[in-house]
């Protein structure tokens, strides 16, 4: 078993990501540094896009994360819908 | 000499304002719209009564029968103050500029029969006076209403309406000249098929609840007004018959009635729930006019759809109805 971990800035625009990423996936954890937010996983980590439309309140575009995406590390799998972060091939 | 440089991070000690922190949960950081909206409402140290309505504060939740503990319940599901909404509807503005371009560069809205064009502008153009009916009644839901959370939005509301009379006005000068406009206005005054919608306006300008008034103008007559003009009849007549070019000019409105459908749903839903008297009462400003603008809209019915009126009609009440339910009104 391990980590897969994606991080962003810390920032305004990425805060309701990073509460839907911890509400879609109980495992994960949040560390904040400066100007920066981490979040661990183990084997697996999914950000929903409904989930992250219902916390803003309007229509979200997947791609939109990467704004403030600084880093992540797993293999991904992406669509529409969803990013997932995993080691399986 | 070496010089050690570390990061350190400082946990601030208040993660937003006071007043806003009472209404987040967990001493979380607050979002721009509940900094924006939490809190600012002004609630005590009033000055005198206002000359115009002495038996009231100048801010008083009382003047609605509605009662709730705390109207910050009313929250926006868009989540709108005035950056965010004011960049959302700067995008759909650009969307319905290239729109018009498309059209006339391709000369879509000429293209059209002359009595199909009559008929756009039959039915179009006297509703300019009813948006502007819209903006009135939701500039005295900011003005008597209680609570940022609802007095904000309605704001917002009453600028969309104004938006809507404009893109409006737009298409029939896109269509004819500016006697179409005075052709709408007198038939607003004075055709008979108006004169119903015309008085139920006229009605919800005077009325001092604004809480009524936000039933009555945004979910009874404005929940039967768009399912009918901006569905029925632009979607299933005008484009059926050649006029595909009014429905991209006018895809703002049924956008729009969509987003904003969200905001009133969600405001009653969270006013009739608090409690069974709100419940009631709301049920029935929601009965009342809703059954008086179905009337004021049957002629016009008649007119935009002629044989399938009623169905149109139907149409559109079946709609408000699972609205209704979905909001917790009871039925009649």
């Amino acid at each position: 078993m391990s980590n897969v971990f994606i991080a962003f800035q810390a920032n305004e625009e990425s805060r309701p990501i990073v509460d839907s990423i911890l509400a879609d996936n109980p495992a994960a954890e949040a560390v904040y540094s400066p100007g920066l937010v981490k979040i661990d996983a183990p084997n697996r980590l999914v950000v929903n896009r409904e989930t992250i439309e219902e916390e803003i309140g309007r229509d979200f575009d997947l791609q939109e994360l990467h704004i403030n995406l600084v880093t992540l590390s797993g293999h991904i799998d992406e669509d529409d819908d969803q990013l997932t972060l995993s080691w399986d091939h | 000499m070496s010089v050690d440089l570390q990061a350190k991070q400082i946990e601030p000690l208040r993660n937003t304002f006071g007043h806003v922190a009472k209404y987040v949960k967990g001493n979380k950081p607050a979002s721009r719209y509940e900094e924006a909206t939490f809190g600012a409402q002004p609630s005590t140290n009033f000055h005198y009564r206002p000359t115009w309505d002495p038996s009231h504060e100048l801010f008083d939740a009382s003047r609605s029968e509605v009662v709730l503990e705390d109207w910050y319940v009313l929250k926006d599901p868009r989540q709108f103050y005035y950056g965010t909404w004011a960049m959302a509807r700067a995008k759909q503005q650009d969307a319905v500029e290239s729109s018009y371009q498309f059209v006339e560069s391709r000369g879509l809205l000429d293209a059209m029969s002359d009595e199909l064009k009559q008929l756009t502008c039959d039915v179009l153009m006297p509703l300019r006076h009813v948006t502007w009916g819209g903006n009135m009644n939701n500039c005295n839901i900011g003005a008597i209403g209680y609570g940022t959370a609802f007095t904000a939005p309605a704001m917002f509301h009453a600028m969309d309406q104004l938006g809507v009379a404009q893109y409006i006005t737009r298409l029939g000068l896109a269509i004819g000249e500016t006697a179409v406009l005075d052709k709408g206005k007198q038939d607003w005054l004075e055709q008979p098929h108006w004169q119903v919608l015309r008085r139920y306006v006229e009605d919800t300008l005077v009325i001092e609840d604004p809480f009524e008034l936000f039933v009555a103008q945004n979910f009874a007559l404005d929940g039967l007004l768009y399912p009918l003009i901006f569905e029925t009849f632009i979607k299933d007549r005008i484009t059926k018959e050649g006029g595909a070019g009014v429905a991209m000019v006018t895809s703002f409105m049924s956008d729009w009635f969509k987003e904003t459908s969200r905001w009133i749903n969600a405001v009653i839903k969270t006013a009739a729930a608090e409690s069974e008297a709100n419940n009631q009462v709301i049920t029935r400003w929601a009965n009342e006019w809703s059954k008086r603008a179905e009337q004021a809209l049957a002629p016009i019915a008649e007119i935009a759809l002629q044989d399938n009126a009623q169905a149109g009609i139907d149409h559109a009440r079946a709609e408000l109805d699972t609205r209704s339910n979905k909001n917790g009104l009871s039925q009649k």
